[in-house]
């Protein structure tokens, strides 16, 4: 299709990788599950993925990848999983080829393939992933951060004085798929979090080419109050229904009743 | 000697009503059991909450609900929820009055390394960077030695650097530590504990007369 070629077929014109072509209704964006969500998911892509630990991660999109195999993947996702739920399920399957992320502490399969070098990771801080998904989603190219000045972080990287301190300059992230879990939606891709699940998702969601939320509940346009919106459906490009959540917890803390 | 309850205990002393405080992981949680009554402080927690509460009862355990340490928490009346970058920009601001963080080495300048040995432990940074980059107090409770028994507060830092010159208090079993121009000062012994004692596991600069007095609390 021509650029600039208004008033053909569908609102198309201007769009050179075509996101919405590829799903029958520019605002349905419903798919019935996973792995139809994902059904153009490539091996070498870089996707990011929501969660913090494992709370608010996209479980039925990390089976889908398990299942159909995808491979050569950039990860940027804050955490690596633990070995056997979320990403580490990845990691066993050796589908992930580098890994972006600010923490990994909780799984040993990850350390062992940094240590043996089959894996490549990039450790950034927390902050810094966190903005530079939101440049990403701002459409900025970069931000300043003080985080990591002084530090092996900065090396080769820009620096500027402001003030009487001294930032690094981050690039926003360039993800090709953002994969993230959200409480509620509906066929607008307008999405509602819960709680400290909400973490990286709004902000990697913001961040895709192709953003697919999965969500707990999908409700008809209206029932989202639009004063609690999270991440406005512009962002979203597929949604589907997850069911039976898993929700593992990492670290069962507790105050006994006795 | 302070047990870790005693280095926590220490800390609260730093709290000041109001105040707006991060806890890391560790001896630092510890710090939240020792608030003083009447104090109102809110806890941040980076993974997207101001206003942290306690463990929930048993059975009551909500995944979505977890502070950084993965643990299952709960949230208070004017409890607030937000995204990650919100939660870094609140600190980046400096609007986070006070952080309290482990470290693996603190240099006589205050440097901080805590994230990583080189091609033996790979955990990361999480958002200890971004908040010893940031917040207006910075206090490191820590071991004053490592499990080799070699002195943790060093001339220089020799892993990988969290922070430069960031850390203006660290709390160890052995007494709480400021900083000059030359170095680490020392400025109040844990109890039973000589001056002595303390510069002979200390590797950095230390100045110490003998005169300060021990830790006591309110």
């Amino acid at each position: 299709m021509n650029k600039g070629d208004r008033g053909g077929p569908g609102w198309t014109w201007g769009l050179e990788d075509d996101v919405f072509l590829r799903t029958t209704n520019r605002m349905n964006k419903v798919f019935k599950d996973a792995l139809s969500a994902l059904h153009d998911l490539q091996d070498g892509t870089t996707l990011m993925l929501g969660g913090f630990g494992l709370c608010g991660i996209p479980e039925h999109c990390i089976s889908a990848l398990v299942q159909k195999g995808t491979r050569n993947l950039t990860c940027i996702s804050n955490n690596a999983g633990v070995d056997d739920f979320g990403l580490g399920l990845l990691l066993q399957n050796h589908q992930i080829r580098k890994m972006i992320a600010s923490y990994v502490g909780e799984n040993a399969e990850f350390e062992r393939q940094l240590l043996s070098g089959e894996l490549e990771v990039e450790l950034i801080p927390q902050g810094t992933l966190a903005t530079r998904c939101l440049a990403a989603g701002y459409g900025m190219p970069a931000i300043y951060t003080p985080a990591g000045y002084g530090t092996e972080v900065a090396e080769g990287k820009e620096t500027r004085v402001f003030g009487n301190k001294t930032y690094l300059l981050e690039t926003a992230f360039d993800a090709d798929y953002a994969l993230v879990k959200a409480w509620k939606g509906d066929r607008l891709g307008n999405l509602v979090f819960r709680a400290t699940s909400r973490n990286f998702n709004p902000l990697m969601a913001m961040a895709g080419k192709i953003t697919i939320a999965e969500v707990e509940e999908l409700v008809e346009p209206g029932a989202l109050d639009p004063d609690h919106i999270h991440v406005p459906g512009i962002y979203v490009h597929r949604i589907f229904v997850g069911t039976n959540y898993e929700k593992r917890i990492e670290q069962r803390t507790v105050r006994s009743r006795s | 000697m302070l047990d870790k309850n005693g280095i926590a205990r220490t800390i609260a002393r730093e709290l000041r009503d109001g105040y707006y405080v991060n806890l890391g992981i560790g001896i630092p949680t510890l710090v939240a059991n020792f608030i003083p009554n009447g104090m109102e402080v809110q806890l941040q927690s980076e993974n997207g909450l101001l206003g942290m509460g306690p463990f929930p009862w048993e059975g009551e355990e909500d995944p979505d609900l977890i502070n950084a340490g993965k643990q299952t928490i709960t949230t208070l009346p004017g409890s607030v929820f937000f995204d990650s970058a919100m939660s870094f920009g609140m600190i980046r601001a400096g609007k986070v009055d006070l952080t309290v963080l482990g470290a693996m080495e603190v240099s006589q300048k205050g440097d901080i390394a805590n994230w990583k040995i080189p091609g033996k432990m790979v955990k990361g940074m999480g958002g200890a960077m971004d908040l010893v980059a940031s917040a207006r107090h910075i206090v490191v409770a820590m071991q004053h030695v490592n499990k080799a028994g070699e002195s943790k507060l060093l001339p220089q830092c020799t892993l990988p650097l969290t922070g430069l010159a960031c850390v203006q208090k660290v709390v160890t079993e052995l007494g709480v530590f400021g900083f000059d121009d030359h170095g680490f000062v020392l400025l109040e012994r844990a109890p039973g504990v000589g001056v002595e004692h303390i510069k002979t596991h200390t590797r950095g600069f230390l100045t110490a007369h003998g005169s300060e007095p021990e830790i006591s609390w309110p």
